[in-house]
């Protein structure tokens, strides 16, 4: 897919995400915001996946493990047809199948349960694993966070993708600099990151996060270096494309009120191609 | 009497996890085993020379080593997560609620030398919690096998079952209880000796010291039913429930705290359903001293004659 329609449904993800946290009073739409290109450029143009046969063994994996931005990912698989459109409506509502994190056995397409953060690596790296015992083809994409990145478990699953010489995995590490709290940079700064992944034996490359020819160059099989798993680390905002939320730490989980969701909506429809 | 238990040829489980798991392995090329380092304790070396490629020994990283078993098992293998039980379940307990038990991937937990079997290494090593803490996570089979017979039956059940399973494995030798061929049904107690003055149950190393406490009741004219409760969730609520009704009277023992294991869950069964007086064994709620696995149960009043005596005190309070 072209670049300037990645850019059309990640504004249409990004509105439709903005009206779902308005609508539901809840959401994480700060990293929402900051992740949607990603999530675009990969189920529009990178993974191997079919909505129709979601279990489909040689499908491609993406984990989100940064969990909270589940509404991201669910609209995003509404958009590619995993799910019906109309169910984001539904999100968080009792019973619904949309909850706050991703959950495999309810929602097709969603391959582990996420929320607690460090755990989408280590189950990236097993599934990796997999496909080269069964000398399959398919690859593993797993997006963490960048405060996530705190979390000791990721370097326990980042040794071993490292001695595992795992290149069918590929982690991309949404980089908006800011945690629910605060900045990394004032909380536990693990900047700069790239430096700290290629010593532990990853081949590393930076991008501008929001930028679809470089994220899908970023992502494309060529990219791959032989016998190394790979690391993106993708340079984002936080609350991307709406003025006032964009890199404010106070946009981590807030709601936008009326007149707030009046104007970011605006925006996105501005921005719109 | 002659008793019934043969206490000159003592087993060690492991044996029959890891022969077990390599038969598994020789018929089907899903089974894989993920350890932490520990390929030794975990008795895997014969399963490494055999299929070197499909041990996955991530190092010292627990909590990596759950997740790359769900990873695996997403991936359409088999896994077999090996580790000593006292890290592999405190170590990695998130892992195993969201990436296994929440998730509901198909991966079998193995706690090796579980309980006390650690004994002089002391309480960092005892892995006396993990019933409470697993027992408190939905969708876990949670086994405790009393010999090599059900240790090899609990392994092909698992490899069989389609779901998280944990395995609770010890190193300490024991005797031979249930007959060769015997198989293992999840969330069945075995009955190992009938008796109506009250009931005792057990799983794991307990069972033969259970046994051998009825033999001893039995001299004093004490008829002690034995039931072999492996799986403490889904626990045999029926068997509970007509122990309770036809016995009167519930003593369990086990290699753990007699906080939230098998005591608990046998007590929880006959509050709901049918209360009678019991008794709960186990580590009573402190940091074992030192001493070996057998000294500790000892010590712990979980001797043959240890459990006997609790057993005639309990049945004063019918």
């Amino acid at each position: 897919m072209e670049p300037n329609d990645l850019r059309q449904i990640a504004n249409r993800i990004r509105r439709r995400d903005l009206q779902a946290v308005f609508e539901a009073g809840a959401g994480h739409i700060g990293g929402e915001m900051s992740v949607t290109d990603l999530l675009t450029a990969l189920y529009f143009h990178v993974l191997n996946v079919n909505p129709d046969k979601p279990l489909d063994p040689d499908r491609d994996r993406l984990i989100l493990s940064k969990g909270h931005a589940a509404l991201a990912l669910y609209v995003t698989l509404a958009e590619k047809g995993f799910i019906p459109k109309a169910e984001i409506s539904t999100f968080l509502q009792p019973h619904a199948r949309l909850n706050g994190h991703p959950n495999r056995t309810k929602v097709p397409g969603v391959e582990t349960n996420t929320g607690p953060l460090g755990h989408g690596l280590p189950v990236a790296v097993g599934m990796a694993q997999a496909a080269k015992l069964n000398r399959a083809g398919w690859r593993t994409f797993v997006i963490t966070g960048d405060g996530e990145m705190q979390e000791g478990s990721n370097w326990e699953a980042i040794m071993a993708a490292a001695q595992f010489r795992l290149d069918n995995l590929t982690l991309i590490i949404d980089h908006n600099r800011l945690q629910q709290g605060a900045r990394l940079a004032d909380t536990n700064n693990l900047m700069p990151l790239a430096p700290k992944l290629a010593a532990f034996g990853w081949a590393v490359e930076e991008i501008d996060g929001h930028d679809m020819v470089q994220i899908c160059k970023a992502l494309a099989p060529e990219a791959v270096t032989p016998g190394r798993p790979r690391c993106v680390v993708a340079h984002t905002n936080k609350g991307r494309g709406i003025s006032f939320m964009q890199d404010n730490v106070a946009w981590h989980h807030k709601v936008p009120d009326e007149t707030q969701y009046r104007q970011a909506l605006a925006e996105l429809e501005e921005a719109a191609v | 009497m002659k008793s019934s238990v043969n206490l000159s040829a003592l087993h060690d489980c492991r044996d029959a996890f890891t022969q077990t798991l390599e038969a598994l392995a020789a018929q089907d090329e899903r089974v894989v085993a993920v350890c932490n380092d520990s390929v030794g304790s975990s008795k895997l070396g014969g399963f490494r020379d055999k299929w070197p490629e499909r041990l996955i020994n991530v190092g010292i990283a627990e909590q990596n080593m759950v997740g790359v078993g769900a990873g695996l098992a997403n991936g359409g293998k088999l896994p077999f997560v090996c580790g000593a039980s006292c890290f592999l379940t405190g170590r990695a307990l998130e892992q195993i609620k969201a990436d296994i038990a929440y998730s509901d991937a198909n991966v079998k937990l193995c706690g090796i030398s579980s309980g006390m079997a650690y004994g002089e290494l002391g309480p960092t090593h005892h892995s006396t919690e993990d019933f409470a803490w697993l027992r408190a996570i939905p969708n876990i089979t949670i086994i405790a096998p009393c010999d090599r017979i059900e240790t090899a039956a609990a392994v092909k059940f698992a490899a069989a079952h389609t779901g998280p399973v944990f395995l609770r494995l010890s190193r300490v030798g024991v005797p031979d209880l249930l007959p060769e061929n015997h198989v293992f049904e999840p969330g069945r107690a075995n009955s190992l000796r009938d008796g109506s003055d009250l009931t005792l149950i057990a799983n794991g190393v307990l069972s033969h010291r259970a046994l051998l406490a009825a033999e001893r009741l039995a001299e004093q004219g004490i008829a002690a039913r034995v039931l072999n409760m492996a799986t403490v969730r889904p626990i045999d609520t029926d068997a509970i429930i007509q122990a309770a009704r036809e016995t009167g009277a519930i003593l369990t023992c086990e290699e753990h705290t007699i906080h939230g294991g098998l005591g608990s869950a046998v007590a929880e069964v006959v509050v709901d359903n049918h209360p009678v007086p019991m008794t709960r064994l186990g580590v009573p709620g402190i940091f074992p001293p030192t001493g070996s696995a057998n000294f500790l149960l000892d010590e712990f009043g979980m001797s043959p004659e240890g459990i006997a005596a609790s057993a005639a005190e309990l049945i004063k309070r019918k």
